[in-house]
């Protein structure tokens, strides 16, 4: 693994969507700062609507209209660092198979062999010449998360991306992100507001507020991850971090379905 | 597969339905024709026979094939030249407000103006010319592709945008795959009426500044009162631009939505 060299840090002073016609601006971020090192799996979990997607999309670059900062390791080869998002619905284009929406994010000459690898990776090798409105809701995922890790990313952006998916699918589909993971590393910043996902995927979970949103609490998670398929685990330290972090309950943990 | 496959007897059995209630409907509007004529008995309404007759005569021994082929000609490069430019502005309006705003009245203005008023203006500025008349033609059709491609401009996907721009996918192949495929559905709209109008249009330019094609013939004929010829080329016609529809547009429009099911 890479020395301990930050590979995101990001200092959110303030961001503010101007308010429709006079009303006051709404402010989504205030003193949000963020930092992950390099290839571990950050969550951020927070209350629905409490502007984490503005976060990812600050940090893709997306969104450049805030107040702040958000500084991405370069690459070795000193090319600007690749961030590799993972939309929470797939947008994939649906008028492009599913070997042409992972080729179009790469260059030509490299798009067949990679993709090729992707798509056995996520198990759809079968699958590559058909278009997005003939998959399930599964199988797109697989494509989106394919097409994000196509582009070898140094920053993994994932918003929530695995809801309104069925219990099983969603089993396997996070059994798929680790397995991706651990033979293509890279940082991952997680977006969720389900507790219990948090706790089964990521290194540390950071805690945020609700809007404007800043972090409340950064909290490693302990639990080695061969021991995390245990359900039973997984709920004793959910209900670990709920004691400690009251404000979370109505939010984040309580209103996480019962499985 | 099975079920594929009885889904597409059943389609070409619709197909060859459909096929026949339009031959079907053809038979009867020659047999009403036919059967008015002969009523009527008179040179200004000839039976269909008599048409069908100089249609050949003149396919074997005039210049229907000439006139048709430049008639042919000018609607394509009048077609193509309001596509490009009402794509253009279209997009550019549809993108930006500020444009948007600066040049609605324009459009409006252009969309209301007659399509004589528009072909007398051009003859007399820019004289007898074929770069006049089809610039004229052209004019007439812009500022509806534009309205039409303005819309489509108007509900591209964010998310899609948002994707590209993510995964620096670049700005030449955005717009070749990402924005141009959400916009082919309002081009194959503008394009079926821009067709439609444009031929029609051509016949006026012709028939008023030009001296072959199609509309100067009829014109001849119409200063002879000779209806048969002008109604055999009308068939003619209307016969090409029906060809054009089945061979062009309707291939091509479903090979970019071969993606729907």
């Amino acid at each position: 693994m890479a020395p301990v060299t930050p590979a995101l840090l990001a200092e959110i002073r303030e961001k503010r969507y101007p308010g429709a016609r006079g009303a006051t601006p709404h402010v989504a971020l205030a003193g949000l700062s963020l930092r992950a090192a390099a290839g571990e799996i950050v969550a951020l979990v927070g209350p629905s609507g409490c502007g984490k997607t503005t976060f990812l999309n600050i940090v893709a670059g997306l969104d450049r209209d805030f107040a702040g900062e958000v500084r991405l390791t370069p690459r070795p080869d000193g090319q600007p660092a690749r961030v590799g998002y993972v939309f929470q619905e797939p947008r994939l284009l649906p008028w492009r198979t599913v070997y042409e929406n992972i080729a179009l994010v790469l260059p030509p000459h490299r798009a067949e062999l990679v993709a090729r690898d992707l798509l056995k990776a996520v198990g759809l090798a079968e699958a590559r010449d058909r278009y997005p409105p003939q998959l399930s809701g599964g199988m797109s995922r697989r494509v989106s998360i394919a097409r994000a890790f196509a582009i070898e990313p140094d920053l993994l952006l994932m918003d929530e991306p695995f809801v309104s998916l069925d219990h099983d699918t969603v089993e396997q589909l996070r059994s798929l992100l680790l397995k991706l993971w651990h033979a293509r590393p890279t940082t991952v910043l997680f977006v969720t507001h389900d507790l219990r996902e948090a706790l089964v995927l990521a290194d540390r979970l950071v805690l945020l507020s609700g809007a404007p949103a800043h972090v409340v609490a950064d909290v490693p998670v302990s639990l080695a991850r061969n021991r995390r398929h245990s359900g039973a685990e997984i709920e004793r330290l959910r209900e670990e971090v709920l004691r400690h972090h009251r404000e979370l309950i109505g939010a984040a943990g309580a209103t996480s379905p019962v499985e | 597969m099975r079920v594929n496959a009885t889904a597409q007897r059943a389609s070409s059995r619709l197909a060859a339905a459909s096929l026949a209630q339009r031959i079907g409907s053809i038979a009867l509007l020659v047999a009403v024709w036919q059967i008015a004529a002969v009523a009527v008995h008179s040179r200004m309404l000839p039976s269909a026979a008599a048409v069908f007759a100089a249609l050949v005569q003149l396919c074997l021994h005039g210049t229907l094939f000439f006139n048709l082929g430049i008639t042919l000609a000018r609607v394509a490069a009048a077609f193509i030249v309001a596509m490009v430019i009402g794509t253009a502005i279209g997009i550019v309006m549809g993108r930006s407000r500020t444009i948007d705003v600066l040049f609605d009245s324009w459009l409006v203005l252009l969309l209301n103006l007659p399509a004589l008023v528009i072909i007398v203006l051009a003859y007399v500025w820019f004289g007898l010319t074929e770069a006049a008349a089809i610039g004229a033609v052209a004019v007439n059709k812009i500022p509806a592709v534009a309205v039409t491609l303005r819309e489509g401009a108007r509900a591209l996907d964010r998310n899609y945008a948002e994707m590209a721009e993510s995964f620096h996918v670049g700005r030449w192949r955005t717009l070749r795959h990402v924005v141009m495929p959400q916009l082919y559905p309002y081009i194959f709209a503008a394009a079926r009426s821009g067709l439609a109008l444009v031929w029609k249009i051509v016949l006026i330019v012709e028939l008023l500044g030009l001296s072959n094609g199609v509309g100067f013939e009829i014109q001849l004929y119409f200063q002879q009162f000779d209806v048969t010829r002008i109604l055999a080329y009308t068939i003619a016609f209307v016969a090409v631009v029906q060809l054009i529809e089945w061979v062009l547009f309707q291939p091509l429009e479903r090979h970019v939505g071969r993606w729907r099911r």
